[in-house]
């Protein structure tokens, strides 16, 4: 087997290609077509009417960046998951060590995978996977509908 | 020329996408839905990339120019990329050649996939930052967040599948799903042996394509259009293009991994009765593999649909929840039984 | 035929390897950067390594440069409020990146890299399998002690991630 299947990876880049093209003749021609006519109001920022403050390139929660931080720890994990999970069912091998290789290799994986559980406990236990949730605010309106209602339905769901 | 195809036909189908989802919607609701351009608005898709050629268009003058624009393409040149790898039917012979209907067969095809969705998320980060709006930003932020969370169980419920297949090739996940189950040929599908991991897979899907009851970057309530808040015409068409294509894609990948990709049941008895010259039996069942798989993805396009006017939206902590307290230790436990039950399946099946 | 292919990857990883320090825009820098990766993953399918091309960009392209991403949009890097940096601080730039490339240089000069032998060439090394049997059968422990790492890893991510108390986002 001295395959190297490089024409197939030509054939990723010919779909890049074929991508690019179809995205430039879109954009292209509807750059020709459309009538342009901007103003000041038109290229503000939208914010429902109002006046936009300042830039809104803000610093946001960092909580998005933990999860991110974790993803990636979690995503490498998973790498390493894809070479096991090929050699794990394989009969062959399996039957090759009288069915010890099936057990080693599922035991060998537990031991890491055990490990990594320990890393998403801690997290959870530390309250990193919790969003804050919405506080519900009891409306004081004469409505019929009893209070108590609200306040079950807010339990039901917070 | 088949490259050009799979672009043609995935295109097409996208676009006759956003025509269905309006009539779906419509029948839901009990609309009519489009019904003025052509023959039961038929055209109706025409009309609209009409408009989006037609229509003004303006970048914000705080926004980041080029990247305001690479946003868009770079969403649509993702989803565009995926479907290379997707096994659309078995092999045509023509004048002996065996011909794969295929972009391309390559042994990490699954990682191919996983990949260009994991790359799927810059479009939309990109674009939102670039508009300089604190819509966007805020969309492109969960979106982001979103995505990565989902990844995870996503990959691992794939894990499980391909401690079974043991391979990475769609084809020969499709190939090893063609066996015989209840007596029937080519219904050996793995939704059978892995129930769990495809309910993980699907709920993944929906939020790696921003579905609803996961449209949360896009949310009109809270966040007016989300990412795309400051797109308009022909960039607002890319990014919903890209929706729709990549929706059309992650429905080929679910038919393929759990649906038995082009194999239909009863199909060694087709190809034995079908036509006495083996070479046109072959071919005429590729066809209908063809046919077949294509139906496969139109149902599973229309369950998008369906879950879109049927569910609403969750709340973005109950969907953190779902992503990370519900869905990995859910998937990791799908992993563990996988390996138990592979580990005993000789004594399993002499139990029975 | 190969060979181009070989000097074009190289042009383009080393140009947008360097786009990476030239460019003014942080999130050009990423995209650059992402081209760069993109190109090395071209080198590992060269070599017949499409595991390793695969999971390069899923990591590197997907995972981390998101990452860097979430920090340059957390830490609002952009061009207008860019601050000038201080004469001293470029010098001191200068001099610590100075250093590191004579270690690297005093590292690598009498390094033995590994020349090509045609009897013992094996083109399905690279394959997803081979290296499976090769992670769990010769490596055992450096994979087990990897997960040791990650554990670490994450404490260290989640105590970065502290919130001082009274602190406020939206």
């Amino acid at each position: 087997m001295e395959e190297t299947y490089l024409s197939d990876f030509g054939t990723i880049l010919l779909f890049l290609i074929g991508g690019a093209v179809f995205i430039l003749i879109g954009l292209g021609a509807s750059k020709m077509l459309r009538p342009s006519n901007p103003n000041p109001e038109k290229l503000s920022s939208y914010e429902c009417g109002e006046e936009a403050m300042g830039s809104s390139w803000v610093s946001f929660n960092p909580r998005f960046y933990v999860i991110a931080l974790i993803f990636i720890i979690f995503d490498v994990e998973l790498v390493f998951f894809f070479p096991w999970a090929v050699v794990f069912g394989q009969e062959e091998l399996i039957r090759a060590t009288n069915g010890t290789w099936g057990w080693f290799s599922l035991i060998e994986m537990g031991i890491f995978l055990g490990i990594l559980l320990l890393g998403l406990a801690y997290v959870w236990v530390n309250g990193h996977l919790d969003w804050i949730k919405p506080k519900p605010v009891i409306p004081q309106s004469r409505s019929k509908i009893p209070a108590e209602m609200y306040a079950a339905v807010n339990k039901k769901y917070s | 020329m088949i490259i050009l195809g799979i672009f043609g036909i995935t295109l097409l189908i996208a676009t006759y996408c956003t025509y269905a989802e309006r009539k779906i919607a419509a029948f839901i609701q009990d609309r009519i839905g489009p019904n003025r351009a052509g023959p039961f608005g038929l055209a109706q898709p025409l009309a609209d990339a009409v408009k989006m050629f037609f229509k003004e268009e303006f970048i914000p003058a705080n926004a980041h120019k080029f990247l305001f624009v690479a946003g868009p393409s770079l969403a649509m040149l993702t989803a565009c990329m995926s479907s290379a790898v997707i096994p659309f039917g078995n092999t045509l012979i023509i004048n002996g050649n065996h011909i794969r209907v295929q972009g391309i067969e390559t042994n990490i095809g699954l990682l191919y996939i996983f990949g260009v969705v994991a790359l799927g998320v810059y479009g939309i980060m990109i674009g939102g930052w670039a508009s300089n709006n604190k819509f966007s930003l805020l969309g492109a932020i969960r979106a982001a967040s979103q995505n990565i969370s989902y990844e995870l169980a996503m990959g691992l419920s794939i894990i499980a599948l391909l401690m079974m297949s043991g391979s990475l090739s769609l084809r020969q996940i499709t190939l090893q799903q063609g066996g015989e189950f209840l007596g029937l040929s080519g219904l050996d599908w793995n939704i059978f042996y892995q129930p769990l991991g495809f309910i993980i897979f699907l709920t993944c899907a929906f939020a790696e394509t921003n579905r609803t009851p996961f449209d949360l970057p896009e949310c009109e309530t809270e966040l007016i259009g989300g990412y795309h808040t400051e797109y308009s015409a022909m960039k607002l068409g890319l990014y919903l293009f890209a929706e729709y294509v990549n929706i059309i894609v992650v429905s080929a990948v679910m038919s393929v991994l759990y649906f038995g990709g082009f194999n239909f049941p009863g199909q060694d008895w087709v190809r034995a009765n079908i036509a006495s010259d083996p070479t046109l039996a072959h071919n005429l069942v590729t066809i209908l593999g063809i046919v077949v798989f294509f139906g496969k993805i139109f149902a599973f396009i229309f369950f998008f649909m369906w879950v879109r006017w049927t569910l609403p939206r969750f709340r973005y902590d109950q969907l953190m929840r779902l992503g990370w307290k519900i869905l990995i230790p859910l998937a990791i436990m799908n992993v563990v039984l996988t390996g138990a039950a592979i580990l005993f399946w000789p004594q399993l099946k002499a139990m029975f | 035929m190969i060979q181009n292919v070989f000097y074009f990857l190289c042009f383009l990883t080393l140009i947008s390897g360097s786009m990476v320090v030239f460019s003014r825009n942080p999130v050009y820098s990423v995209l650059f950067l992402i081209l760069t990766f993109f190109s090395i993953s071209g080198h590992y399918i060269l070599l017949n390594a499409q595991f390793l091309a695969a999971v390069n960009i899923i990591v590197y392209a997907g995972a981390i440069m998101v990452l860097f991403l979430f920090v340059i949009m957390f830490l609002n890097l952009n061009k207008e409020n860019e601050t000038h940096k201080s004469n001293l601080s470029k010098f001191a730039a200068v001099i610590a990146g100075g250093i590191l490339l004579v270690i690297m240089v005093a590292a690598l000069k009498d390094v033995d890299a590994g020349t090509y032998k045609a009897e013992g060439f094996d083109s399905q090394i690279g394959m997803v399998q081979n290296l499976g049997m090769v992670l769990f059968k010769n490596y055992l422990l450096p994979f087990e002690l990897a997960s040791v790492l990650f554990l670490v890893a994450m404490a260290g991510a989640v105590m970065l991630g502290k919130k001082e108390t009274g602190e406020r986002h939206f």
